[in-house]
């Protein structure tokens, strides 16, 4: 095991699978409105992903049935698509990943159904944030603790809870790969991150707990409190000085 | 998507049991009753009172884990 480091040529081809992931939640994210169904969506994402000659990483992972995770409200993570509406005021995860050419990208933004409280805002804003907290302290010599701390304290300090039992991860030509990145953590610990290096960050906050239990489908994680959560996700390559976003444009 | 987090702990062997498992001791002095990875079932390696390992834990069971690695 230990820490894929990734050459100039395959870091290049990670470009391209971020690009492409970052395009179809794009698409999939503007068609949200109340009405809609996430099935619906997931069909988005499969038409978007075929015209771009890529394949769902998600779909058949572990039988996870859908290109898409879609993930509603006290839902945080891997939602399954299905005949659900989404309703005026409601937050929706969309979490998205692909193999292009041997390699994966992986990346989700929470998006808002229509007219959505100014405590969902605020929560979608902070999770955004952390993110990006995130992704400015993975710089190279640096630690993943210097990351995993960066998301924590940003999210704490807006009052929010961070999920403890889903992480990020390392990603390359597996969408999991070593090391796990936690979105809580002390600073100056953990493995020093290096140039070639490619990581999906993915902070999961909620407004009340940070306890999660998993539905009868066996995939779908809720807060244990039934209060709401927002998710963002971005797959990042460690180079000589700032990171570079291999999913950027997938919200924004 | 997500990963489900585990947790990777080092403790020490106390006792090897029958079955390839074994109890072992955490730095915080809790003891877990661990088996052995197919990985390492697969390289003989031998496991043994004393040794150092690393061990991985479930979130949910605190008490059963998974031995991944032996260390020097």
């Amino acid at each position: 095991m230990g820490i894929i480091i990734k050459s100039d040529k395959e870091i290049a081809i990670m470009r391209e699978a971020g690009r492409i992931v970052a395009e179809v939640l794009r698409t999939v994210s503007r068609q949200v409105r109340p009405g809609i169904t996430t099935m619906e969506l997931d069909a988005i994402a499969d038409k978007e992903l075929k015209k771009r000659g890529a394949i769902s990483s998600f779909n058949g992972y572990r039988g996870f049935p859908a290109n898409l995770c879609t993930s509603v409200n006290d839902e945080i993570v891997h939602g399954i698509p299905g005949d659900r509406v989404l309703n005026e005021g409601d937050i929706i995860s969309l979490d998205f990943g692909v193999i292009y050419d041997g390699f994966q990208g992986d990346a989700a933004l929470t998006v808002p159904v229509g007219k959505i409280s100014p405590e969902a805002v605020r929560l979608m804003e902070a999770t955004r944030e952390s993110l990006e907290k995130g992704i400015a302290a993975a710089r190279p010599g640096a630690t993943l603790g210097d990351v995993s701390s960066a998301i924590q304290r940003h999210a704490e300090g807006k009052n929010y809870s961070v999920v403890r039992e889903y992480t990020g991860h390392g990603i390359g030509r597996d969408m999991h790969e070593d090391p796990q990145i936690p979105n809580y953590g002390i600073r100056g610990t953990g493995p020093v991150l290096k140039k070639g290096m490619t990581l999906a960050l993915e902070p999961m906050l909620n407004i009340g707990g940070s306890g999660t239990r998993v539905a009868k489908d066996q995939w779908t994680v809720l807060t244990a409190d039934g209060s709401i959560s927002a998710h963002f996700e971005h797959t990042i390559a460690i180079t000589d000085n700032e990171p570079e976003v291999l999913t950027r444009g997938t919200y924004g | 998507m997500a990963k489900k987090e585990a947790i990777e702990v080092e403790g020490t062997v106390v006792e090897a049991l029958p079955n390839a498992m074994f109890r072992v001791e955490l730095p915080n002095g809790h003891e877990v009753l661990a088996h052995i990875s197919g990985k390492i079932r697969m390289h003989y390696i031998r496991v043994l009172p004393g040794d150092k390992v690393l061990i991985e834990l479930s979130p949910y069971d605190l008490t059963r884990g998974r031995i991944t690695y032996r260390l020097k």
